[in-house]
């Protein structure tokens, strides 16, 4: 195994930024940092999307290719992690990653100034001891050596943010589609009022009650 | 003289031209640097799990499988 990767369906995702809220407390982060944050295209516009982004562990992270001091590390799982007593606060994460997610506590300050990186680790902790109390105040806490996922994931309401391996996700995610088709079905409009054949043959069950009252 | 001169600005003509041609790629290719940070223990090598990669592998899939409601429901 594995690649662990999160996936977040905008069809199920309702903006009540539960993930951001579950992040925070878990790994205890100051206000300032975001390491997870909810994303809303079309804002107010009918049809509107939201999506939760947070780092994406990704295959190829290009954080990993630009840091000078070369903190970065990606674990068997396919976490991508970083050592923070490496990190010198450059930056140059930051503007590699396509998704925004280093976090830097002292904002955007002058050069080695912003303090030490911080991102999502996938619930993964650091290069501490698991589940040590320096890990903790580092990094955050440590659920995957606890045999659990990523909080963020294992509370959102209404599982629209997935997290695991990157097959069993897909497998999850491809059933759900599979199940809920497309349009009004995705949504909810047809379980209500019922699907376009049933509305059919309601109608023509009425009709016929009407004709046969004539 | 005269072809001399010819023979030589055609010949600074081509050297000019033809420089281009020796040009190398440009494009960086980016190499990922090696860790130098200090070791981090994998997930499964905790008291937990005592170094069980299967059990935590088989605990973490489960966890994956509850976000699956059409599991849970059915």
């Amino acid at each position: 195994m594995a690649r662990m990767k999160f996936l977040c369906d905008t069809e199920r995702c309702i903006e009540c930024n539960g993930c951001v809220t579950a992040c925070f407390n878990e790994n205890d982060i100051p206000w300032g940092i975001s390491r997870r944050r909810v994303v809303t295209i079309n804002d107010g516009v009918p049809g509107e999307r939201s999506v939760s982004v947070a780092c994406m562990h990704c295959s190829d992270a290009p954080c990993m290719a630009v840091c000078p001091t070369d903190c970065f590390y990606k674990t068997e799982e396919g976490v991508v992690l970083h050592d923070k007593d490496m990190c010198i606060g450059c930056g140059y994460c930051f503007f590699a990653c396509p998704f925004g997610a280093p976090q830097f506590p002292n904002g955007p300050s002058a050069f080695a100034a912003r303090g030490k990186m911080d991102k999502c680790t996938f619930c993964a902790g650091g290069p501490e001891e698991n589940g040590s109390k320096a890990e903790q105040e580092k990094y955050g806490r440590n659920r995957l050596a606890e045999g659990k996922l990523p909080l963020c994931a294992e509370m959102c309401s209404t599982k629209a943010l997935l997290a695991g391996d990157a097959a069993v996700i897909s497998d999850i995610f491809r059933e759900r589609v599979m199940h809920r088709g497309k349009g009004g079905d995705a949504w909810g409009w047809s379980t209500a009022y019922g699907k376009q054949e049933q509305t059919r043959e309601r109608t023509q069950e009425r009709e016929q009650k009407r004709e046969g009252t004539k | 003289m005269k072809t001399r001169l010819t023979f030589a600005a055609i010949s600074a003509v081509l050297a000019v031209a033809l420089a281009g041609c020796g040009e190398r790629p440009q494009v960086v290719e980016y190499k990922q640097g090696t860790y130098s940070g200090k070791p981090d223990n994998p997930p499964w090598d905790g008291a937990r799990f005592g170094g069980n990669k299967q059990a935590w592998e088989s605990a973490v899939n489960n966890r994956a499988q509850a976000q699956n409601e059409y599991k849970r429901t059915n």
